[in-house]
Order: structure tokens, then C-alpha cells, then sequence
């Protein structure tokens, strides 16, 4: 097996060591703390700034324009100047609002898109926290996301945030019952809640080409319900800004206001990175069981590039939906999750549990 | 470092539990709940019971406390409208909660002694590894399998009833 030559195990390991051995054990937990913090952080940023600049190259893409490509080489700078125009704008707080939730509603929904990403293996040995529930802390973070949007709907003391905050609620709490029980079918076919065990037990082939049409299914079912639960067109009733205004961020402006849109796109991430952990492997290579040298060619290729390839995969095809897609009514939306979504993935929970037990996979 | 974060929760716990009490604007109330339900799940993770901290924070701050904020701000209540209780119906309240916490003080301290009568020396022999899905789900699947299907019989009757509560209107909405 080649898969140990791009592990990142012995860096994090020499790291930890060179730590241990100059410190107590309080403050190498500490540093620790403070390097992976920093790591995020830096990472969150670069990750905004590529994804704001990807929708608008792909939305001009899908209705024949140029994009942004003015500032910078085919205006790849725009998202910085963006970011500054943000940061130099005045934040204003309303009147009305009740100031210390209005206030602190960006900060708690982009501190859950932080702890969110905890579990997610970015390479081989490459994972913050790989918890033995990796996949249900995941869906536990992201439900409370909405209290965040609850709170700012609320708090900014307008009819219009108001309305949009409920819808946003409705929707999250209704789809993430779908994305549980797809998430469930890999889950039941891996025996495993741990991400890194989920990861590995692709070895010989992803999940979606091995667990047959159910796994298509659960695949299918997985992306249109997390395409909801982040709030993205064509399920983005929350600030539908024809009927809305711009839904439960109407009355915010520059950095809070670009704390939730940062949000919105780092939790793109995270649920595009959920789905290719599950279906497509993670930062496992392309495997065919059996096919040793094929196997051992795709190995070369190191397992970041595989990850972020798969995910940033997952991210173009939300933000075509985004740009295809006209927007459904919030009933349209409710009945979809309610009679369709919901008794699909549940039927389809049943057969991935007979194949699993038969063992009928690949 | 454990001992710290143990007295940092509980403190927290408590600190947001009475604030659900004190605070006068319900919405404030809620999200102080959600603070002390995450406070307990903190108190699980220290107990190397990961699975239940997630669970809890799923099924109580995800699930019951959104529909809870959902309907506080739905109505929205604030002091104005809240109906004044007579200061008898306050220390009836007070008496009646009061006798409760003895209660349980009384039954967990008796508890204690128990296990220290049953012979064990050290009080409780915990064992940390019992808290972690893979255990818990054998636990409930063997010893505890007809408790745990009566109550998915429950949940499931439970969701039945909502569904026809739901469909009760026949006439169809004018819109």
C-alpha cells in the first residue's frame, strides 16, 4: 500500500513531540489550541476569498458574461477589494434593535461554521479533532447554526428580517431530518460514525460507486437537502430579496453584514466537504478493489489535492443549482421536504441497511 | 486542566439556568437555555461521553429550543404583555420548587451512601469507556432492548398523533 507516503500523521506527530519536549503538557495543549486556531483562521479567509471570486466567474460563466476583471489578472483581486470596502464601511446597529443580540448574532453563526469544520479530514492525518462521532457532531454543530439566524432575524426589529429568520427556521429544521438519514445510509454501509474510519472503509471504491443505486439516491437527496440547509438558492427563502428585502440580514451593513455572508459560503464548504467525505472517499485517491497498479498510480497524487478537487467538484455544482434554478415558494418548499425528500430517504435508509447486511456492495 | 473546565461549566450552568429565571424579556430566557443545555453537554464531553453530548445538543439546543424561539418570537412576548402574578401565587411557586430541590437532595445523597454501603470502596467505580456510542449501543440493544423499542413505539405514536393533528382541516386555506 502507497497510501502512507502523503501522510500527514508524522508531521503533526514531530510537531507534537518537538512540543512535548520543551514544555508541560498544559502548554503544549494550549499552543496547540492557539497553532490549529491560527490555521483556521487563515484558512477561513483564504477559503472566502476563493469562493466569493468562484460564484462570480461561474455565475458569469452561466449567463454569458466576463465577471469580475477589472482589478488584478482576470480580476482575481476583486474579493479583496471587496473585503475592504466592507471592512472601511460604518456597521450600523438600528435604532430599535436589540443591540446585544443584533451584535453578537455574526460573531455566534460564524464561530459554529468554525467549530463545524472540526471533524473534517482534510488530507490523510490531516483533521483538527477526529472524534469517534465525527459525523453526528457535524449535524449537531450546524442545527444550532439557526439560532443564529433566529437571533439576528429578531433582534434587528423588522418585519421583513423577522419573516425571513422563521422561514430559515422552518426550512433547516425540516431538511436536516432528510440530510440525517442520508448521511445514515454511509454511515450504516461504513459501521462506523468516526470520519477517518468512513474514509477508509473507501479504500477499495467510493460509497456512491459501490453502494449501488441506493447510495446514488442517498447521494442525490444528500446534496438538494444540504443545498437547503445552508439557505442557497433555489431554497434561499431567508432573504429572498424579491419578496424580502434581503430576508434576516436586511438590516445589517459592512464587516457584520459580511460575517454572514462569509458564513453562508464557508458552510458551502462544509456540507460540499461532508458530502465528498461520505460519497466520494475524502482524501482517498480513485481505487478500483483489485486493481493493484491502477490503484498504486492514483496514490502518487497527494490526498489534499483529491480532497479539495472532490469538494470544490460538489461546490461548483451548488452554486450551478444557484444559477439555474428558480426559487420555490415556502409551501413548494415544505411540501418537497415533507411528501417527497423525506419518505424517499427513509425507504431508501431500509435497502442500504439489506445491502449492508447481505453485503451485496462491491 | 479537567477540574477547571468542571467548575467553569458548572458555574456557567448555573449562571444561565438562573438567568432563564431572571431575565425579563422571554427570547433572552431561551437563549439562556441554550446556553446552560450547552454547559451540560460540556459536563458529558469532561465524562468522556461524547455521544450523549451530541445527542443532547441535537435533540434540545437544534431542535426543541428552535421550535421554543420559534414561538416566543412568533407571539412576541415581551414584559408588557406578561400577565402580573400575585405575590401569593410567587411564594406558592417558591414553597413548591423549594420542597422539590429537597427532595432531590435528599435522594441523591442517599444514593451516595448506598453505593458506599454496597461494599464499593472507592464510592463510584465509573467506568469511562461506558459513555462512547459503540458500548452505549450494545448496552441498548441487549440488556435494555424491550425499554428501548417501547419508547420508539412512543416517539412513534407521538408522531402519528402530530400528523393527524395536522391534517384535522379539510376544508382547503383561501390564499
Amino acid at each position: 500500500m502507497l497510501l502512507t507516503i502523503y501522510d500527514f500523521t508524522r508531521l503533526t506527530t514531530a510537531i507534537h513531540t518537538w512540543l512535548t519536549s520543551k514544555m508541560g503538557d498544559t502548554l503544549v495543549m494550549l499552543s496547540e489550541m492557539v497553532m490549529v486556531g491560527l490555521c483556521t483562521l487563515t484558512f477561513f479567509v483564504v477559503l472566502c476569498l476563493i469562493l466569493v471570486y468562484m460564484e462570480r466567474k461561474v455565475s458569469a460563466f452561466m449567463q454569458i458574461r466576463m465577471g469580475p476583471n477589472r482589478v488584478g489578472p482576470w480580476g482575481t483581486v476583486q474579493a479583496i477589494a471587496d473585503t475592504v470596502k466592507l471592512l472601511l464601511k460604518e456597521g450600523l446597529t438600528p435604532d430599535g434593535a436589540d443591540k446585544l443580540l443584533f451584535n453578537f448574532a455574526p460573531i455566534l453563526v460564524v464561530a459554529i461554521c468554525f467549530a463545524a469544520m472540526a471533524p473534517i479530514a482534510f488530507g490523510k492525518g490531516l483533521a483538527i479533532w477526529d472524534i469517534n462521532i465525527g459525523v453526528l457532531y457535524i449535524s449537531a454543530i450546524s442545527s444550532v447554526g439557526v439560532i443564529g439566524i433566529l437571533m439576528a432575524g429578531w433582534s434587528s426589529n423588522n418585519k421583513y428580517s423577522l419573516l425571513g429568520a422563521m422561514r430559515s427556521g422552518a426550512q433547516i429544521v425540516s431538511y436536516e431530518l432528510s440530510i440525517g438519514m442520508a448521511v445514515l445510509s454511509i454511515v450504516v454501509l461504513s459501521g462506523s460514525l468516526k470520519l477517518s474510519d468512513i474514509i477508509m472503509a473507501q479504500e477499495s471504491g467510493w460509497w456512491i460507486f459501490r453502494g449501488h443505486i441506493p447510495a446514488i439516491i442517498a447521494f442525490i437527496i444528500f446534496i438538494i437537502a444540504s443545498t437547503a440547509e445552508i439557505n442557497r438558492a433555489p431554497f434561499d427563502m431567508a432573504e429572498a430579496e424579491s419578496e424580502l428585502t434581503a430576508g434576516f440580514h436586511a438590516e445589517y451593513s459592512g464587516m457584520k453584514f459580511a460575517m454572514f455572508f462569509l458564513a453562508e459560503y464557508v458552510n458551502m464548504f462544509i456540507v460540499c466537504a461532508i458530502g465528498a467525505t461520505l460519497f466520494f472517499g475524502g482524501w482517498m485517491p480513485f481505487h478500483i478493489g483489485g486493481l493493484v497498479a491502477f490503484n498504486n498510480v492514483m496514490d502518487f497524487i497527494p490526498s489534499p489535492i483529491w480532497f479539495f478537487g472532490k469538494t470544490f467538484g460538489l461546490i461548483f455544482l451548488i452554486m450551478w443549482f444557484r444559477w439555474t434554478f428558480p426559487r420555490l415558494r415556502i409551501d413548494q418548499l415544505l411540501t418537497l421536504e415533507w411528501k417527497f425528500l423525506l419518505p424517499i430517504s427513509m425507504i431508501n435508509l431500509l435497502l442500504v441497511t439489506l445491502i449492508a447486511i447481505m453485503g451485496w456492495y462491491f | 486542566m479537567a477540574p477547571y473546565f468542571f467548575y467553569f461549566l458548572a458555574f456557567l450552568a448555573i449562571f444561565s439556568a438562573l438567568m432563564v429565571v431572571f431575565s425579563k424579556n422571554p427570547v433572552y430566557s431561551v437563549l439562556f437555555l441554550v446556553m446552560t443545555f450547552f454547559a451540560i453537554a460540556g459536563q458529558y464531553i469532561l465524562l468522556n461521553a461524547q455521544f450523549l453530548a451530541v445527542v443532547h445538543i441535537i435533540v434540545y439546543a437544534g431542535a426543541i429550543m428552535v421550535l421554543f424561539l420559534f414561538v416566543v418570537m412568533l407571539l412576541n412576548l415581551n414584559k408588557e404583555l406578561e400577565p402580573h402574578k400575585s405575590s401569593l401565587l410567587k411564594l406558592a411557586g417558591v414553597i413548591a420548587s423549594g420542597i422539590l430541590m429537597l427532595t432531590l437532595i435528599g435522594t441523591f445523597r442517599g444514593a451516595t451512601e448506598q453505593v458506599v454501603g454496597a461494599g464499593l470502596s472507592d464510592g463510584l467505580t465509573y467506568n469511562n469507556q461506558v459513555g462512547l456510542v459503540k458500548n452505549l449501543g450494545k448496552v441498548l440493544f441487549s440488556d435494555f432492548l424491550l425499554p428501548f423499542e417501547l419508547s420508539s413505539i412512543l416517539f412513534l405514536s407521538a408522531m402519528v398523533g402530530a400528523v393527524m393533528l395536522g391534517k384535522r382541516d379539510k376544508e382547503p386555506i383561501e390564499l
